[in-house]
């Protein structure tokens, strides 16, 4: 599988619950289809949240790792 | 996703407002239409002199749901006027004040914080609302 290139980075580090996914949703509305985007965020919330966002908006979340303190999601729009 | 999520705010305390940003964002970071409605003291806390004042808890906060909340906004998080601008920029979210609250109040659309849309009846709120849910809170 070829190595995506992340278009844009997304901190959302030390947000709580639901500014992860709008601050998510603000940055997408500006980038192209088929952009990948990396989201950083420490709200455990963000796990469902963020796959929730996906399954209803379209895109695409196509990996999601964790630290145990960072929650890291790949996302390609569609 | 296209009906919209009708918020009825009433309670001018920190936590229900709270509440109620936390879920105006939701749902339009989902792209779902929010119409909110404000009476009674939550149009009192949405006044441009009062709106980033502490407008206090619900009673059965307590002392110890004080704290709580208190840590919660030490650590960082947004207060509740933040997460509805940052829910507006995202769009498809629409304030208005209930024009007999306006009376009851006293207020001329001037007194409010630009957050707040326009003045409007119960009837036009409920055009707006369509088939969607209609929460109070």
């Amino acid at each position: 599988m070829a190595v995506l290139e992340i278009t844009q980075q997304i901190d959302a580090r030390g947000l709580s619950c639901p500014m992860p996914i709008v601050k998510t949703a603000q940055a997408v509305k500006v980038l192209p289809s088929g952009a990948a985007i990396e989201v950083l965020a420490t709200d455990a919330g963000s796990v469902k949240d963020m796959a929730a966002w996906c399954r209803t908006t379209g895109h695409t979340l196509v990996d999601q790792t964790s630290d145990g303190a960072v929650y890291r999601f790949v996302i390609v729009l569609k | 996703m296209d009906e919209p999520l009708n918020l009825v705010l009433f309670s001018g305390t920190d936590d229900k407002l709270q509440a109620a940003a936390v879920l105006t964002a939701g749902a339009a970071a989902l792209g779902k239409p929010v119409n909110i409605f404000l009476q009674y003291w939550a149009l009192d806390a949405f006044r441009a002199d009062r709106i980033a004042s502490d407008h206090g808890l619900a009673p059965e906060a307590g002392a110890a749901g004080r704290a709580a909340v208190d840590a919660l906004a030490a650590a960082g998080q947004a207060a509740w006027a933040e997460t509805l601008r940052q829910a507006k920029d995202l769009g498809g979210v629409d304030i208005e004040a209930c024009s007999l609250s306006m009376d009851l109040l006293h207020l001329d659309q001037a007194d409010l914080d630009p957050l707040v849309d326009g003045v409007e009846g119960v009837t036009a709120f409920y055009l707006a609302a369509g088939d969607g849910q209609v929460v109070f809170i």
